[in-house]
């Protein structure tokens, strides 16, 4: 059973592959490669939380914050963790 | 293990395999088409997740088009190694210092998330149906969002015109 999670935790290996490619090389190239890497890993967290949340758009993901704080402020989001 | 699973787990080792050999590779053109081999997985999984749409754009848009522009601009400028005699010498990935020190910022930042996300709550299996069909989308696209698509179509305009300009030979 494939859920939210491995999506996200795929798109998280990703997103540390580009940031180690843009450390690590230097070639700007390949730094310009490193983050498009970044971008789509980026990219696939957006598709997934939208098939999750069964919505087109991160207003969803706003929706489901606010229900949990009751609140609009981004400082109230300061956990990793609910 | 069904076969969406088996779908997914073969689509994201494609895609973690391709980009980490971009990375490690040595020359700009194989990079390249690496990172194409990863961008069709991605578009796998968009296709997994239920959005066609994306996955067709995946394809068009970064295989097809910006991969494109990406290897005329390495075939143009002529530069396949990397600059000094040390850096042809030594692998990128086996290099002392400042270098290894950002690779080590990376695993701590993949350490950090994947910690966060298997540590957290289990966001859930999903559920119902996706509703990301390309009529949806275009038709949300022409009438509830059609503000926001001109304002992106003015940015892209933007960045066209600064692309000429900064790509254009100064005339004395």
């Amino acid at each position: 059973m494939v859920t939210l999670n491995h999506y996200l935790i795929l798109s998280a290996i990703l997103f540390s592959i580009g940031t180690a490619g843009v450390f690590v090389r230097r070639n700007l190239i390949t730094i310009l490669l490193s983050i498009e890497i970044m971008l789509n890993a980026v990219n696939l967290t957006f598709v997934a939380f939208g098939r999750a949340l069964g919505s087109a758009d991160g207003l969803a993901i706003v929706i489901t914050l606010f229900r949990h704080k009751e609140s609009l402020n981004p400082e109230s989001f300061t956990a990793l963790k609910w | 293990l069904g076969s969406e699973a088996a779908l997914f787990y073969v689509f994201g080792a494609v895609a973690v395999i391709a980009s980490l050999l971009v990375i490690a590779q040595r020359n700009p053109v194989y990079s390249v088409l690496l990172l194409i081999g990863s961008f069709g997985a991605l578009s796998g999984l968009y296709v997994l997740l239920e959005a066609p749409f994306v996955a067709v754009i995946q394809i068009i848009v970064y295989a097809g088009a910006i991969m494109v522009l990406f290897l005329f601009v390495v075939m143009l400028l002529n530069a396949p190694h990397e600059d000094t005699e040390y850096d042809e010498r030594v692998h990128p990935l086996l290099r002392p210092g400042p270098m290894r020190f950002g690779a080590m910022l990376a695993m701590a930042l993949l350490v950090e998330l994947v910690w966060a996300l298997t540590k957290g709550a289990e966001l859930g299996a999903f559920t119902g149906t996706g509703v990301s069909s390309v009529q949806t989308i275009g038709r949300l696209l022409f009438t509830e969002y059609a503000f926001p698509f001109e304002v992106t179509s003015i940015l892209i305009l933007v960045a066209m015109v600064g692309a000429v300009v900064l790509a254009r030979r100064e005339t004395r």
